[in-house]
């Protein structure tokens, strides 16, 4: 219980001017040959260093191509893929496969995106909108909603809506759920805050509130986005006439491993195009946030 | 035992009568009686535990769930400021100090608050561009702009480094002359109180165990040895052991604090 006693500030500060900097340049000179500190670290960072894998994994099968190494009916050759490419766009396959396929899945994003909103904001600004939703969606999170594929397809048959709906679904939960955790997760701090300073509860929502949760948001838009992906490539292997998965489908039936390659890569530039954009967005609503990236 | 009472014609602006706060078994307050007048300087002590941030959430009503009893006035106007700032990470400086104003001046109101903390060139940076101690001078601005007859501060310097801390004071005992509201400090640090404060109140098992106004001399200076013995008096009544044997001359220009 005794209160330690500090030595008055001054003569603190006194005393570290003038005797630390003289410990450390007694330390600095030290005798040449000493030992020196073993370092444990992973190395220093190099800028792009990431593309070693993908150049390496490039480079191996461009040599076991050339080498015939590698059968072309399993894996062709990296020129050979890009020759397809080419050549699918030339006569326009491409571009009107990837144009069906990325409405699509706009389309079931947008929707997902605004369902996910409205029933997240319903569900966490209010306890009986809470009630009456998220138990609901609890339910259904524990039902993978690639399993809904068979009651939809005899819902709305095997048509563009059931597509659209499994992708809107998919996008509708992480969304839902990331925007719910970050409303009911606003910091009581806050709360206290906006009642001392007498905010209405309208300006409490709008400036308090809803800007807390745009973190909440943006995380929901990345899963989303990514299930808008995962989804599209699902309801595209069923009974499809159009978009990339149909061009990989079709492929499969002819063997043409070529062009099953260039879809793979098509949704692989998809993902990262997407993905990228959340980010940039991200990047602009958030700049209030210090990140250790930033 | 108030020492407000000489003066009673200025009725007191604050008034805690019977206040009784209970958190599941324990009582916290039992039965806190406190006036405070208005532009009166009061600072709040007591051990860590001992309720004084329930007395002040009380005076807030912040304490939504609380079990308890008793009357509490508080004038309308009344602003907080916290152990942490609290600024909305969200918005900019001057934002977070102009929420919930209203008003076509509100924007050169808190201009103004912020230049009265010494922050007027920071109006537009975001909250995360500040020291700890800037953060804490933007808190107190959103408080002061409000012009609040009372405001109540939860141990506001208590997160802040001791150069800075003993800035902050200077800043508090400068503004609080200059807008005169009534405050309540709590605090655990005894120099602090004495420092600030026209009156210091100590809070013990749940009721006001003393109630003692600081000397205060020409220009509203604490007169050295006064203070001493005022804060030898407040430190035993803290439970403090051991420092009522302490006479060395040197004692005088220590730097003391409770430790927790």
């Amino acid at each position: 219980m005794n209160a330690p006693v500090a030595p008055c500030l001054e003569l603190t500060a006194t005393i570290a001017f003038e005797v630390v900097p003289l410990d450390c340049a007694e330390e600095e000179v030290a005798p040449a040959g000493a030992r020196k500190a073993r370092r444990l670290g992973r190395g220093d960072k190099v800028a792009l260093g990431w593309l070693l894998g993908p150049f390496l994994l490039l480079l191996a099968w461009t040599t076991g191509s050339a080498a015939g190494l590698i059968d072309a009916r399993v894996l062709p050759s990296p020129w050979a893929t890009v020759a397809t490419a080419v050549g699918l766009i030339r006569d326009g396959r491409l571009q009107a496969n990837l144009a069906v396929s990325a409405l699509r899945a706009g389309e079931g994003f947008a929707w997902g995106v605004l369902a996910a909103s409205v029933l997240g904001l319903v569900a966490g600004l209010s306890q009986l909108g809470d009630y009456a939703i998220d138990g609901l969606v609890q339910i259904k999170r524990s039902i993978p909603t690639l399993a809904l594929i068979p009651l939809l397809v005899l819902w709305f048959g095997i048509g563009e809506t059931m597509k659209v709906t499994v992708i809107a679904i998919s996008v509708f939960i992480p969304m839902y759920i990331q925007l719910h955790t970050a409303l009911r997760g606003i910091d009581v701090r806050h709360l206290e805050l906006a009642e001392t300073l007498g905010l209405s509860r309208w300006r409490f929502i709008r400036q308090v509130v809803l800007p807390g949760t745009v973190p909440g948001f943006t995380t929901g838009l990345r899963f989303g986005v990514m299930g808008a992906w995962l989804a599209l490539v699902v309801v595209e292997q069923l009974n499809a006439t159009s978009g990339i998965g149909y061009m990989i489908n079709l492929a499969r039936t002819y063997a043409q491993s070529d062009v099953i390659l260039v879809g793979l890569v098509v949704y692989a530039l998809l993902g990262l195009a997407s993905d990228a954009a959340v980010r940039w967005l991200e990047a602009r609503v958030l700049v209030w946030r210090r990140t250790l990236a930033g | 035992m108030n020492a407000g009472s000489r003066s009673a014609a200025d009725g007191p602006i604050v008034q805690v009568r019977g206040l009784v706060r209970r958190f599941t078994l324990r009582g916290v307050l039992n039965g806190v009686d406190l006036d405070i007048r208005r532009g009166e300087f009061v600072a709040l002590l007591g051990r860590s535990g001992s309720g004084k941030s329930t007395l002040l959430r009380a005076l807030a009503d912040l304490d939504h769930e609380a079990q308890g009893s008793g009357t509490i006035i508080v004038p309308e106007r009344l602003s907080v400021v916290f152990q942490d700032a609290r600024l909305l990470p969200w918005m900019r400086v001057l934002d977070n100090v102009v929420l919930g104003l209203k008003g076509p001046d509100a924007r050169a109101r808190g201009l103004r608050a912020l230049g009265e903390v010494e922050l007027a060139g920071r109006a537009r940076s975001w909250p995360y561009e500040l020291s700890g101690g800037e953060q804490q001078r933007v808190a107190l601005a959103r408080s002061l702009v409000r012009e609040p007859q009372l405001l109540l501060a939860d141990e506001p310097f208590g997160a802040l480094d001791a150069l800075t801390r003993l800035r902050m004071h200077a800043l508090l005992g400068r503004l609080s002359a200059v807008h005169k509201p009534a405050v309540l400090l709590v605090t655990h640090d005894v120099d602090e109180a004495v420092a600030l404060a026209d009156r210091v109140v100590v809070l013990a098992d749940g009721r006001l165990a003393a109630d003692m106004a600081v000397p205060k001399g020409r220009g509203g200076r604490v007169d050295l040895a006064d203070a001493v013995a005022l804060r030898r008096r407040l430190l035993s009544l803290l439970g403090v052991m051991g420092l009522r044997d302490r006479t060395s001359v040197s004692d005088h220009e220590e730097k003391l604090t409770i430790e927790q």
